[in-house]
């Protein structure tokens, strides 16, 4: 290593006129034409007390259908849909909630060739983290996630936070909470 | 189910960063830290193909005036005129081409055009602080401002953060994602900001700071400020993940 890369420091709590206006926002990582089952996905960010964190930004990227990325590092084949970014970025709103538009991933390579499971990975900045959290968002109820390596990794009683889970009665939606400290606390990825 | 899912996959593990040269996680001398941190370690995850890639594609327009931050309304802004360059390279050394750079920060008496910004002093018609441009080729960037001022903040009895640019940027990356922050040479404030002190390695600390760069000054015009940001780089091999 030649030199050491720079430190992160916390994005404070004055980003949004320049990461998250209307202009550079990202609320849907597919557009309508992307081939896909069609996710709505509600993120909550919450404090060790259970209050909404107001001031926090997420970012989200993500296989398309068929577990390809959109970067050019991906070996598979398959070409990607033009329409399908698999990148997002919002702010959380005053409820600590933010919702984002996208297609369910597909598997996505692992290692050892085992195939992980439909997964996005996630990202949380806010005032108070000097370090973005990286964690990832499965959909509870998927078989993959039984095999998934990523998964195997974190305790079995901690793997529930890590589950988006359907809204009844509401096809296509779910809600993913982040708590960031205290019980049921989010597990959060050293990458 | 992606094509070579079943397959063996070849990917480049990034490099883990040095011990102390990272804030850590629990910061409590930053209030705002306390309620947030995560209180559990985090769980290592080897590199797969989902940490390896990243957005590099399709960031938008950019702006004719959106790394001339002094030039972004009718008027031009109060304040010391700066340009502001460098280069973003990897911990291999090697330039990162075409890479989205964004920066935010107060004008130059120390407020920001946000709406929970209060503290007293005067907006500046004429300057809103947001800023975006891409690397070039050889990875180097460039932008005038003005110099921001220090402003007061609630953390501590009498707590000032040191003027500073926030910076966030991409790199080739999920995981090379870097948000920080851009100190000015000398700054008397910087001892005492718990942000700047979160991180441990004095080095790694002081790599944040900014310098006075005559080459980048503009006669007549701006003075300038050289700050090259470092991403972490690829691994040497390749390995089967």
């Amino acid at each position: 290593m030649d030199a050491i890369p720079n430190a992160s420091q916390t994005v404070g709590p004055f980003f949004h006129f320049s990461l998250t206006t209307d202009a550079h926002s990202v609320k849907c990582l597919a557009g309508p034409e992307v081939p896909g089952e069609r996710v709505w996905l509600t993120c909550r960010v919450l404090d060790a007390e259970g209050a909404p964190v107001n001031d926090a930004m997420i970012e989200i990227w993500q296989a398309n259908a068929e577990g390809k990325y959109n970067h050019p590092d991906d070996p598979q084949a398959s070409a990607v849909n033009p329409a399908f970014k698999g990148f997002g970025r919002l702010e959380s709103g005053e409820d600590g909630r933010c919702e984002f538009e996208t297609i369910r991933p597909g598997c996505v390579p692992g290692p050892r060739s085992v195939p992980q499971a439909p997964h996005l990975n996630f990202a949380v900045f806010a005032r108070g983290l000097v370090k973005q959290l990286h964690t990832r968002v499965y959909f509870a109820g998927d078989a993959a996630n039984q095999q998934d390596p990523v998964l195997a990794l974190v305790p079995p009683q901690r793997r529930e936070t890590l589950l988006a889970q359907p809204e009844p009665g509401r096809p296509g939606h779910w809600r993913f909470d982040v708590q960031l400290q205290g019980e049921r606390e989010t597990v959060f990825f050293d990458v | 189910m992606g094509h070579l899912a079943n397959e063996r996959s070849i990917i480049t593990a990034y490099q883990r960063h040095p011990p102390g040269t990272q804030p850590p996680v629990s910061y409590p001398a930053y209030q705002s830290n306390i309620l947030r941190a995560p209180a559990q370690p985090l769980i290592f995850l080897p590199h797969t193909l989902s940490e390896v890639t990243g957005p590099v594609y399709g960031h938008g327009e950019i702006g004719e005036t959106d790394n001339d931050l002094t030039r972004q309304h009718a008027g031009e802004p109060i304040g010391e005129r700066i340009i502001v360059a460098g280069r973003v390279l990897d911990s291999n050394g090697r330039p990162i081409p075409h890479t989205l750079v964004e920066v935010w920060q107060a004008n130059s008496a120390g407020r920001y055009a946000h709406q929970r910004d209060q503290h007293p002093a005067p907006l500046d018609p004429n300057f809103t602080g947001a800023g975006r441009m891409l690397t070039d080729e050889n990875g180097s960037y460039r932008f005038t401002t003005i110099k921001p001022g220090p402003y007061p903040w609630f953390n501590h009895y009498n707590a000032w953060r040191p003027a500073h640019i926030h910076f966030s940027i991409f790199g080739r990356a999920f995981i090379t994602r870097l948000v920080t922050q851009m100190y000015f040479p000398g700054d008397p404030l910087c001892a005492y900001d718990p942000v700047f002190q979160s991180v441990p390695d004095e080095k790694a600390r002081y790599r944040m700071v900014s310098k006075f760069d005559l080459e980048t000054t503009q006669p007549q015009w701006a003075t300038g400020y050289k700050f090259d940001i470092v991403l972490r780089g690829p691994e040497a091999t390749p390995f089967e993940a």
